[in-house]
C-alpha cells in the first residue's frame, strides 16, 4: 500500500504522459460539459426566478428533483439516443468524448438551473421593484441578475463542474472507457483498481482531489476579493 | 410617440413637452385595500404642473404605498389617477422614484449610472457630468455598496436623474441621513425642481418640508386631511390632525 503510493507519487511528479493523457480528457469533457449546462441551465433558472405562471410549483419540483438524475440511468438514455439502433445512432457518437460530453450536460444542466435560480430569485426580490420603477425589458432585467449574481453564480458553476469530473456512471456507458480515446480519470479508476494497478488508480485519484480542491480554493479567493467591494 | 426620447437635451424643450402631458395630476376616489385592510379611502388629490410638493402624515398613513400607486408600481383597489392626459402604461417611464433604502447595483458606482443609460438608450457621456452634479465623480470606481447613507442616496438621486424624468417622487430619501448629507441631498432635488421636474416628496422633516415644498399634502385616516401651500401650512393648519402631528401629539 505505501509502496503504491510513493510509486503513485512518482507518476505524478515525473509528468506520465498516459497519466496526463487521461487528466487532459476528463478536464475537457467536464469542462466543455459545464460550459454547455450554463449556457442552458444559466437562462432556464433565470426565467423561472422572475416569472410568475400556473404550474411553477410544479416545475420548481421538476427542476430539484431533476437535480439527482443517478448517473447510470442518464448513461443508460443517452446509449439508447446514441447506439446505432437509436433515433440518433445515424450521427456515429457513441464511445466519443462528444457523447461523454452530452451525458455530463444532461447530468448537470439540472443543477445549474435549480441552484441559479433560488439565487436569482433572490436577488431577484431585492432588485425587483427598482427594476420596475426602471421599466427595464425582461431581456434587461435577466442580463442584469446574471451578472449581479455573477460570484454567486461562479460556485453554481462549480457544483455543477464538481459532480461532471467525480461522476462514473455516465461516461463509462457512453464513453466505454476506451484507451487513449475515451478514458477519463474516474473510469481509469474503476478499471485499474479492479486489475490491482493500485499505483495509478491512487495516482489519478491524487490528482482529482488535487483538481477538486485547487478549483473550489480558487472560487473561494475570488469571492472572498468580490466580498470585500460588496459585490456578493 | 410622445415620450422624452424624443425630445433634445435643451430645457425649454422639455419643458415644454412635460405641461403637456403628464400634469396637472388628478386623483378620485382611490382606494387601497392591503389583506383586506383598507389603508387608502376614497383620497382625492390635484397636483398643479409645477413646483415641490410635501406628503406628510403619520408613519403607517399610506404615504409610500401612495407614492408607488402614483408611480404605477402598484395597482389601486379602485380610483382613477389621471396624469394630465397620459396613458398610465407610459406613466412609470417618464418618472423615477428614489426609494427610502436604495437598491444599488453591486457594481461600481459608474456602472450604476451606466446601466440606467444603456437601458434608456441615453448618451453615455452625460454620466460624469451626472455624478459631477451630486459631488461622487471622485468616487466613480468606486464599489457602490461600499458608500456610506448619504452617498448611496446621493447615487440614487443621480441615476434617477439619468433617466430625464418628469416628475421625481422621494420616499423619505433623507429619513437616515445626517444633517449634512440631507442638506446636499435637498440641494440636488431644488436644482431638479429649478429645472422643471415636478417633484413629489414624502419626508417627516419639517425643516425640509419648509425649505423645499411649495405645498403640502397631508394624509391621515386614508384620505388627504389638508393640502395648503406651505406658507400657509406650518404657521396655522387647518386640520386639527395636521396641528397635532406638528406637535408631535399625532400618532398612527
Ligand atoms: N405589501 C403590504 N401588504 C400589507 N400591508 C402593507 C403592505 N405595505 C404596506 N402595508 C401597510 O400599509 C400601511 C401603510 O404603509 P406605508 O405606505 O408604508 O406607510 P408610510 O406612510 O409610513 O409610508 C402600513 O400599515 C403597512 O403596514
Ligand atoms: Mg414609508
Amino acid at each position: 500500500m505505501g509502496e503504491a503510493f510513493s510509486l503513485a507519487l512518482q507518476l505524478v511528479t515525473s509528468g506520465n504522459a498516459d497519466l496526463y493523457e487521461i487528466v487532459g480528457l476528463s478536464l475537457r469533457v467536464s469542462l466543455s460539459a459545464t460550459m454547455f449546462a450554463c449556457l442552458i441551465g444559466l437562462p432556464v433558472g433565470a426565467w423561472v426566478a422572475i416569472s410568475r405562471f400556473r404550474g411553477r410549483g410544479a416545475v420548481l419540483v421538476l427542476m430539484n428533483a431533476l437535480m439527482g438524475l443517478p448517473p447510470v440511468v442518464v448513461g443508460l438514455l443517452v446509449y439508447l439516443h446514441l447506439s446505432r439502433s437509436g433515433p440518433l445512432g445515424f450521427l456515429g457518437l457513441l464511445y466519443t468524448p462528444s457523447a461523454m460530453i452530452i451525458a455530463q450536460t444532461i447530468l448537470i444542466a439540472p443543477i445549474v438551473a435549480a441552484l441559479s435560480r433560488q439565487v436569482l430569485e433572490d436577488l431577484h426580490t431585492e432588485y425587483a421593484e427598482q427594476f420596475r420603477s426602471l421599466c427595464l425589458s425582461r431581456v434587461q432585467t435577466i442580463t442584469a441578475l446574471l451578472w449581479d449574481a455573477r460570484y454567486s453564480l461562479l460556485t453554481v458553476g462549480l457544483a455543477g463542474f464538481g459532480r461532471a469530473v467525480a461522476e462514473v456512471g455516465a461516461v463509462m456507458i457512453v464513453g466505454g472507457n476506451i484507451d487513449h480515446l475515451t478514458r477519463v480519470m474516474t473510469t481509469a479508476i474503476a478499471l485499474e483498481t479492479s486489475k490491482g494497478d493500485l499505483a495509478l488508480a491512487l495516482a489519478l485519484g491524487l490528482v482529482l482531489l488535487v483538481i477538486a480542491l485547487g478549483v473550489n480554493a480558487a472560487v473561494q479567493s475570488l469571492r472572498m476579493s468580490a466580498r470585500r467591494q460588496a459585490y456578493v | 410617440m410622445s415620450s422624452i426620447d424624443t425630445v433634445g437635451f435643451a430645457p425649454q424643450a422639455r419643458l415644454a413637452q412635460r405641461e403637456a402631458n403628464l400634469l396637472p395630476l388628478r386623483v378620485r376616489g382611490l382606494e387601497l385595500s392591503c389583506d383586506g385592510t383598507p389603508i387608502l379611502r376614497g383620497l382625492d388629490l390635484d397636483l398643479a404642473p409645477h413646483g415641490c410638493t410635501a406628503i406628510m402624515g403619520p408613519n403607517g398613513a399610506g404615504k409610500s404605498l401612495l407614492l408607488k400607486i402614483l408611480h404605477g408600481l402598484i395597482a389601486p383597489t379602485s380610483g382613477r389617477i389621471e396624469w394630465g392626459n397620459q396613458s398610465p402604461a407610459q406613466v412609470t417611464k417618464r418618472q423615477a422614484l428614489v426609494f427610502q433604502k436604495p437598491v444599488l447595483l453591486r457594481r461600481s458606482v459608474a456602472a450604476n449610472i451606466d446601466f440606467v443609460l444603456k437601458a434608456r438608450g441615453k448618451p453615455r457621456q452625460s454620466r460624469d457630468a451626472l455624478l459631477d452634479h451630486v459631488g461622487l465623480l471622485h468616487k466613480a470606481r468606486h464599489p457602490a455598496r461600499r458608500l456610506s447613507g448619504g452617498e448611496a442616496q446621493r447615487l440614487a438621486l443621480a441615476r434617477a436623474l439619468a433617466t430625464e424624468p418628469e416628475v421625481l417622487l422621494l420616499d423619505e430619501a433623507t429619513a437616515s441621513l445626517d444633517p449634512a448629507s440631507a442638506q446636499a441631498i435637498e440641494a440636488i432635488v431644488r436644482d431638479a425642481c429649478a429645472s422643471g421636474i415636478r417633484v413629489i416628496c414624502v419626508t417627516h422633516d419639517i425643516g425640509q418640508a419648509k425649505r423645499l415644498a411649495d405645498d403640502v399634502v397631508f394624509l391621515h385616516g386614508g384620505c388627504v386631511a389638508e393640502h395648503s401651500p406651505a406658507c400657509d401650512f406650518f404657521p396655522e393648519p387647518q386640520s386639527s390632525a395636521a396641528r397635532d402631528y406638528l406637535n408631535g401629539r399625532l400618532v398612527f
